[in-house]
């Protein structure tokens, strides 16, 4: 059974900020410490429940697995989010989507420029629509899940 | 063949992707263009261009002289008794589906397809629509472990029931070199009507129908180092006049009226509306050009790609190979331990090699081999054996990085 802890219990989004991604990212030089970094960022996806890798939660790309399920707090009306891919790029960069959008109110999340972020890091290639890898359509998943709130 | 010359006329080839040479390892998807096949299509724009078939003026009869001259190319490059057995389509998919739409009023119940795990979804959906529709039943002829078709397989499933027999020449993935010739015959004599996916055979060892002896062969252009948007269904004429038409409207009509319509013979009868003719012509520039330089200096060329691959391969710790056919092209679909294929994708490119990755549009095959994906690399003749190696020093680095191997 997924619970609410499972979805409260990461560091992404509410510790981890997009200022300290964005911080991150000025210290790397080549490629090598970029896709390092990216793939650091993966490794602190919370644990995704087994059981919830179900047809219903498999987000449609093209080259890798991509399952994501949201649960709202009743409380405090955010949104938590939780993803898993079987590839570690992916990861790493569902990891930022997370950051930037994990834990917030519908409009607070709908309000957030990802494609802006993604493009000053240089990693808008990763989620235009011409890259077949689910971020594009996790994003426009994540932002539908939203919109049904509001 | 001087190889250096030879490079110089896929202008595309010379430039930097991410900071680096781009080492273009994904032909079996798409393969790059010749500077000849270019200025074909630019002059046929600057000089010629005209609707075909139907002018009364000048501009009109040139235009159809290279359309029809490109299909005459076409003829003779696939060894086809008559050029009005060269049909123009879109590419492989579209001449697949040509065919099977001709099926949906003779099959039956209790009627079969017979097709292999190795196809690409191109060769593998329009038969399954065509079963559903008609109450045949689709067969699949297995996979061995080393990626050859499972000949007994082949035998055990081939019946007077078979009444199509649709099957790659050489796989897209695995890169091997089926016995198309002996299968193709082996299923004529049970009385199929046989189709041959020359989508991947053909910009490696060619093509020869009467060889073949199939009834239908389709590839792409885009593959053969054309343009996109054009490809060729080969049929054999008799058949083909009798073909139920695919596409209706303009240019494949006989006489039209609203009491009944008749339709023109082969090859018009299945090229309805304007048809692509700039792309036809670039697509006969290319076979031409393979043609100048020379099919056995092409796969010598390619052997030579593969032999080096094979090296590497033997001694990469980590590296397991889908795909150990006797006879293959050079393809090389692989898994590197720890990575995920998209991973690997998107680390190479940052190195400026080309590759593809995901299930390539196999995933029966996928099933078989129980993975979700590969990583393929897939070379074409203007590849070099130092861009085999850049490659392999790629994969090497990228393990060292990421995997701490
Ligand atoms: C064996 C095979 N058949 C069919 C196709 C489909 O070709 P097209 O997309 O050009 O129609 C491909 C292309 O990947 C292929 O490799």
């Amino acid at each position: 059974m997924t619970t609410d802890t499972n979805f409260t219990n990461t560091e992404l989004g509410t510790d981890i900020t997009t200022e300290d991604v964005r911080d991150g990212f000025e210290l790397l030089d080549d490629w090598e410490e970029r896709y390092g970094y990216i793939m650091d960022l993966g490794k602190k996806l919370p644990a995704f429940p087994d059981d919830e890798r179900r047809e219903e939660n498999y987000v449609h790309g093209c080259q890798s697995q991509v399952w994501l399920i949201h649960w709202k707090d009743p409380e405090s009306g955010r949104l938590y989010l939780l993803i898993d891919s079987d590839a570690m790029i992916v990861r790493g960069l569902a990891a930022i989507i997370m950051i930037a959008l994990n834990g917030r109110t519908p409009e607070d999340l709908l309000a957030v420029d990802i494609e802006g972020l993604f493009e000053e890091l240089d990693l808008m290639r990763h989620i235009s629509p011409t890259r077949g890898n689910g971020l594009r359509a996790m994003v426009e998943q994540i932002r539908a899940t939203a919109q049904q709130y509001t | 063949m001087n190889l250096e010359q030879v490079r110089a006329d896929f202008p595309i080839l010379e430039q930097e992707v991410n900071g680096k040479p781009l080492v273009y390892l994904d032909n079996a998807a798409s393969a790059q263009k010749p500077q000849a096949v270019m200025d074909a299509m630019t002059q046929y724009f600057r000089e010629t261009h005209s609707n075909v078939h139907r002018g009364a003026h000048s501009l009109g009869d040139r235009a159809t002289a290279l359309f029809e001259g490109a299909r005459e190319t076409v003829r003779s490059q696939i060894n086809a008794t008559s050029a009005n057995e060269i049909i123009w389509t879109r590419g492989t998919t579209e001449g697949i589906n040509l065919v099977a739409n001709g099926f949906y009023r003779s099959l039956k119940q209790g009627d079969e397809i017979l097709v292999s795990r190795m196809e690409h979804h191109a060769n593998i959906v329009p038969w399954q629509m065509l079963a559903e529709a008609t109450g045949a039943t689709l067969k699949v002829i297995e996979v061995t472990a080393d990626g050859d078709l499972d000949q007994q397989s082949f035998r055990d499933q081939l019946s007077e029931r078979t009444k199509v027999f649709a099957i790659t020449a050489v796989s897209n993935v695995l890169g091997t070199i089926n016995p198309t010739q002996e299968m193709v015959a082996t299923a004529k004599a049970v009385g199929a009507y046989t189709l041959v996916d020359g989508a991947q055979a053909i910009p490696h060892l060619g093509a020869d129908v009467q060889a073949l002896d199939c009834d239908f062969y389709v590839f792409s252009g885009h593959k053969l180092f054309g343009p996109t948007g054009i490809g060729v269904l080969y049929g054999r004429e008799d058949l083909l006049n009798e073909w139920p038409v695919y596409q209706t409207g303009g240019e494949m009509i006989h006489r039209v009226s609203f009491e009944g319509t008749s339709f023109q013979k082969a090859p018009y009868r299945f090229e309805a509306g304007t048809p692509a003719i700039a792309e036809a012509i670039g697509l006969a520039t290319a076979m031409r050009y393979l043609d100048d330089l020379g099919h056995d200096n092409l796969r010598e060329a390619e052997a030579a790609l593969g032999r080096r691959v094979d090296e590497w391969v033997a001694d990469f710790p980590g590296l397991t190979r889908y795909g150990q056919a006797q006879n293959k092209v050079p393809v090389l679909s692989f898994w590197l331990e720890g990575l995920h294929p998209s991973d690997l994708g998107t680390l190479l490119d940052q190195q400026g090699i080309a590759i593809r990755t995901g299930h390539h549009c196999c995933m029966p095959l996928m099933e078989h081999f129980g993975i979700a994906g590969t990583a393929r690399a897939s070379f074409a003749f203007y590849n070099t054996v130092e861009e085999v190696d850049t490659f392999f020093q790629g994969l090497q680095r990228i393990q060292r990085l990421f995997t701490g191997k």
